[in-house]
């Protein structure tokens, strides 16, 4: 066994060695070690190194607020997880880490140099250095700066691991298993409440598990918790969630846990996703979440060796590992003097306390020195020695005005620190609680409450062990009160030897150093000094939220757990203003860093984002069809023949249907069911058509305006009977007009007897198109006369086609004699079936989405949304006809009569021709006056739609042109991406059959 | 995520639901001023406290209703049916200070 293991005692499984490698070197450690424990028994200490100029790092905490101990875990090639914190890393056998933000080694790196150039590196150097010249950025600065920066690196392959999540709700949330949290959870238990309690570590018990010599009711600190937790555990009501973090506290209690499931398992089961999303809401929260202890700000305070005394103290109790075997203690608080006391009880030599303060409390110095230590009281540390590991430490006298008196240079491979406790608000903060500042003890403070939550012992400044038990046991009883449960227990704890954790110091420590030159650490993973703080404020940045942003301090991965105070000392100090003047910046989520896969669960690969098919998807697939996104429909694009390119299919698809027949899946169009006795008058209100007149039987194209007057949205209505019309929307736009209807009839039509039901899903939709459409339906319908004048262009019918129930349209969105056939959806398949049978008989083809475009386009009919933009009238749509002008009222008649909306600026959708006919304009492409316009002119308008035509052989657009329909034969030019603005001719938008005489037949 | 109140169903996670905008904006006679129009079109209040909105529980009930909201804490205060008297505005905490201190 290593020297730096102790013989006996800790929490690990002396029985039972691990191996693992670091940077690809074997070694040994123990079951119940962390990965940071493990690699200090082996003595090593440099994990690390910084963010800007590669110094070494260590160590320095023994929790999650470590902001060195970085590092890489990985399984395999997929498997590579960066900035993992290796104090929170649980060790498994065969677990391989890496350091980070190092090249070529750890111990030899050579972008350290940046050390030496770290006058160029002060705070904003990015801002300042890199803006000149300006071509240089993208080419030279950036590339450079983003290969040099970054902390460790994404894994190059998809994620393979699972991450599930799953929504709960409680009484009582707490958060936090220390002894505030367990003596909540236990009251609130007893109290009747459901309880989720939740702590990051993978044991309950926070800080008492790092505590060797406390009693609580006369048992050890580890008999007391068995107890504690057994007894939860027992319990149906209570869930424990171990290696889970409370990450984000959300509105009304919603707050968001990460449970590790497997990372800290050597071989993990499939079964098992690696995260789950915990998503809870609690009637009340509990916030346990303790205090976080503070580094003091030293001239090279960021050796490796050098951390936090209680973290010394804890991989001593909980792991049994000596962080070192010659220490310097540097403290302005209590806390220290015990894990002085407990290293040296375990063989360390501690060679001196330094106690920053001029009179420290008598019984903890009497202690200590009955222990056989040394104090010195009013000593700082004004540098230390080494390279890659401190070597010693030089101690200095702090005279009464603080300057230095006596120096020394004390020799010691580590040196523990305590600046004092800062309570840990963040979810406080996070739940938008007010806070308070303590004056005396330096400490914010949570204050009232956002949401129905408590702050319980050290996070709320309680320090004594016996206090802290009974305000989490008062806590849970009174949570589970608040939640509706019976509660009324009262009890009250006694403890023996719990931590003192008085006295404390802020900001930059004295010392006789030059502090312009010398590096004082705040933020030891961005690199940010004392200095570079000073600076922030001598350029003017008055706020913390400022200077943050500036220095970056705080803005590492542990959003400045450890340094926040420091640095809002430093900058109040400098600026010459309070501390609580200044502000303490905001707390955000996550708490501590949070993998993706956590937030993605399983939204990934297909399940990313929902898509919507027709009942004929699959037949589509099969006859080779690509599809197009409409929506979130998948939408059958063109049927390619072998040989055939997408032009090919597309210009024969649109020759077959004008020649034979052709037949089209329009299954996606949105279907509104409006029904009631005041349906007509409520169609009236929401159409800008009359539709009191329309005959049962009969169809009408109906165009819908909002209330500012523009083209909302377009379909065909047919009326099924006296109080009931079946209405079709766009693709896209079926959801928003639905929303549309209700929300009038719910709040503004609210006299009107109607009700509105969404049938999209339910109709399958079979357009069949050509001059022998009649011939194709005619063998399969049944109880329907589609005769010519039996039924009209514009009408509906109700029978069966094929033995099926069906809703059967004559209308047609080619130009085309046309029928649309609907089927309740699970019928489908069948019946496109039997009409492809019969298509096919008559040398017909099925088309899609493409070819459909190019046939409306022929015949001059807009699409909503493509066409229009919301900023056209029908008039300017060109479907003036269609508005009733003689209704009381209906959505957009008041917005058509406003002012703006007349005059030669506004646009008109128009035809275009260009002069050469194989020309096709880009949609979207600007029409200006001239060929070569000057540069700064106006665009007349814009192309909206273009294709060719394979029927009329050129090329046809629609656009929208400024008082186009004024223009009529005028020459307009088309800007172009890769050339020239080319002549076009303003032409009537109906190119194919102007009189219509194809589709009444 | 806010617990929204639907007056129909009661008690629901915010992602059931759709922000419809400020609530009260009545629909003016066709017979009204081109500026009255604009202001029914376009105008609307986005102060800093609690507000009258309106909400649809969309996937739920499908209901529109009010609510009374305040737009920096995000606290519902009161949520009603269309037609139901408007509850009244609560009055505003005194803002005081942003870090209380005590010694
Ligand atoms: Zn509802």
């Amino acid at each position: 066994m290593s020297r730096f293991r102790t013989e006996a005692g800790g929490r690990v499984k002396r029985d039972k060695v691990l191996s693992f490698t670091f940077d690809g070197v074997a070694y040994q450690g123990l079951t119940g070690d962390t990965l940071a424990s493990a690699l200090l028994a082996n003595g090593v200490h440099l994990v690390g190194r910084s963010f800007k100029y590669h110094r070494p790092r260590g160590i320095v905490t023994a929790g999650p607020e470590d902001q060195n101990a970085l590092i890489t875990l990985r399984r395999d090639a997929a498997r590579e997880t960066p900035n993992l914190r290796a104090t929170q890393v649980e060790l498994y056998q065969g677990l391989e880490a890496e350091s980070q933000n190092r090249w070529p080694s750890l111990k030899f790196d050579v972008n350290a140099i940046n050390g030496l150039a770290s006058s160029l590196f002060v705070s904003g150097f990015y801002y300042k250095t890199f803006m000149w010249p300006r071509s240089f950025w993208k080419n030279v600065y950036e590339p450079r700066i983003r290969a040099a920066a970054g902390l460790g690196k994404a894994p190059a392959k998809a994620d393979p691991d699972r991450y599930t999540s799953r929504y709960v709700h409680c009484d009582v949330l707490v958060i936090g298993a220390g002894p505030a949290g367990l003596t909540a959870a236990l009251a609130a238990k007893e109290a009747g409440a459901t309880v989720i309690l939740a702590d990051e570590g993978a044991e309950f018990g926070g800080s008492l598990l790092g505590d060797a010599v406390t009693t609580i009711e006369g048992k050890s600190t580890d008999a007391w918790m068995s107890d504690v937790v057994m007894n939860l555990a027992m319990s149906d009501k209570v869930r424990m969630l171990a290696r889970t973090t409370a990450f984000g506290y959300f509105a009304d209690n919603f707050v968001a846990l990460v449970e590790r499931v497997t990372d800290h398992l050597a071989a993990p089961s499939d079964a098992l996703p690696r995260e789950r999303l915990w998503q809870v809401r609690a009637k009340q929260v509990i916030l346990a979440t303790g205090a976080l202890e503070r580094p003091l700000v030293f001239p090279e305070n960021d050796r490796p060796g050098i951390m936090m005394a209680e973290a010394g103290r804890s991989f001593l109790n909980r792991y049994g590992v000596k962080v070192g075997l010659r220490a310097v203690v540097f403290t302005a608080t209590d806390s220290a003097y015990r894990a002085a006391i407990d290293l040296k009880q375990a063989g360390v030599d501690i060679q001196l306390i330094a106690d920053l303060r001029a009179r420290p409390p008598a019984d903890v110095v009497d202690e200590a020195l009955a222990c056989g230590l040394t104090v010195r009281a009013a000593s700082t540390l004004c540098g230390t020695q080494g390279g890659l590991r401190v070597s010693a430490a030089e101690v200095g006298e702090v005279n009464g005005d603080l300057t230095i008196g006596r120096k020394e240079v004390v020799d010691c491979d580590v040196v523990l620190m305590s600046g004092g406790w800062t309570p840990n608000i963040n979810l406080h903060s996070q739940s938008r609680g007010r806070l308070i500042y303590n004056e005396t003890t330096q400490n914010f403070l949570p204050g009232a409450p956002g949401y129905d939550n408590v702050s319980i012992g050290a996070c709320k400044g309680t320090y004594d062990l016996s206090a802290t038990m009974n305000e989490g046991y008062a806590a849970g009883e009174a949570a589970a009160r608040a939640s509706g449960r019976k509660g009324g227990m009262k009890k009250g704890f006694s403890s023996l030897g719990g931590l003192a954790m008085g006295g404390g110091h802020l900001g930059v420590v004295p010392h006789d150093r030059d502090p312009g030159r010398v590096k004082a650490f705040v933020d030891f993973q961005h690199d940010v000094t004392a200095k570079d703080i000073k600076l922030a404020t001598r350029e003017g940045f008055q706020s913390i939220e400022h200077v943050k942003r500036f220095t970056t301090t705080g803005m590492a991965t542990d959003q400045g757990k450890t340094s926040n105070m420091n640095a809002l000392a430093i900058a109040a100090k400098a600026i010459g203003k309070a501390i609580p003047e200044v502000g303490l910046t905001t707390f955000r989520l996550p708490y501590t860093p949070t993998t993706f896969g956590n937030f993605a669960g399983t939204a990934r690969g297909d399940l990313f984002d929902p898509i919507r098919k027709t009942p004929m998807h699959d037949w589509a697939a099969a006859q080779g069809a690509p599809f197009e996104n409409v929506a979130l429909w998948k939408r059958a694009w063109y049927f390619p023949k072998a040989g055939e390119d997408m032009h090919a299919a597309v210009n024969r698809e649109c020759k077959t249907v004008r020649t034979t027949v052709g037949m089209f899946d329009a299954s996606t169009l949105g279907k509104i069911e409006v029904v009631g006795p005041d349906a007509a008058e409520f169609m009236n209100r929401m159409y800008v058509n009359p539709w009191t007149k329309l005959e049962i039987g009969r169809c009408r194209y109906g165009i819908m305006c909002r209330d500012d007057g523009f083209v909302y949205d377009d379909g065909v209505v047919g009326r099924m009977a006296a109080d009931r019309f079946h209405v079709t929307t766009t693709t896209g736009g079926a959801p928003r007009v639905m929303n549309l209807m209700e929300d009038y009839l719910q709040t503004e039509f609210t006299d009107l007897k109607v009700f509105l039901t969404s049938t999209t899903e339910q109709w399958a939709v079979i357009a069949v198109q050509g001059p022998k459409a009649r011939e194709v339906l005619a063998p399969l319908v049944e109880g329907i006369d589609i005769g010519k004048d039996a039924m009209p262009h514009m009408s509906v019918r109700e029978g069966r086609i094929c033995g099926v129930p069906t809703r059967l349209f004559r209308i047609s969105f080619t130009g085309e004699l046309g029928f649309e056939v609907n089927v309740p959806a699970d019928y489908g398949q069948g019946v496109l079936d039997a009409i492809w049978r019969e298509v096919r008989e008559a040398g017909g083809c099925a088309y899609g989405t493409e070819a459909m475009h190019v046939l409306r386009a022929e015949k001059g009919y807009i699409i909503v949304g493509q066409d229009t933009d919301g900023t056209l009238t029908p008039d300017e749509a060109g479907v003036g006809w269609a508005v009733g002008k003689a209704k009381a009222d209906f959505l957009g008649k008041r917005g058509l009569m406003r002012p703006d909306l007349t005059g030669p600026s506004r646009k008109q959708l128009i035809g275009l021709l260009t002069v050469d006919p194989k020309r096709v304009p880009d949609e979207g492409a600007q029409l200006v006056a001239s060929a070569a316009p000057a540069k700064g002119s106006h665009a007349l308008g814009h192309v909206t739609s273009a294709y060719w035509s394979e029927n009329l052989g050129r090329s046809i657009a629609m656009a929208q042109l400024e008082n186009g329909r004024a223009r009529l034969g005028e020459t307009v030019y088309i800007t172009s991406l890769t050339g020239a603005a080319f002549p076009a001719v303003v032409a009537d938008p109906i190119f194919y059959d102007k009189a219509g005489a194809r589709i009444d037949v | 995520m806010l617990l929204v109140t639907c007056p129909y169903c009661g008690p629901r996670p915010e992602i059931e639901f759709r922000q419809a905008g400020e609530a009260h904006i009545a629909r003016p006679a066709i017979t009204c001023s081109d500026d009255e129009w604009a202001d029914f079109l376009y105008m609307r209040d986005n102060h800093k406290g609690y507000m009258r909105e309106r909400w649809r529980h969309v996937a739920g009930c499908g209901r529109f209703f009010n609510v009374v909201r305040h737009t920096v804490t995000d606290k519902f205060v009161a949520s009603y049916k269309v037609g139901e008297e408007k509850p009244a505005i609560p009055a505003e905490a005194a803002a005081g200070p942003r870090v209380e201190i005590v010694r």
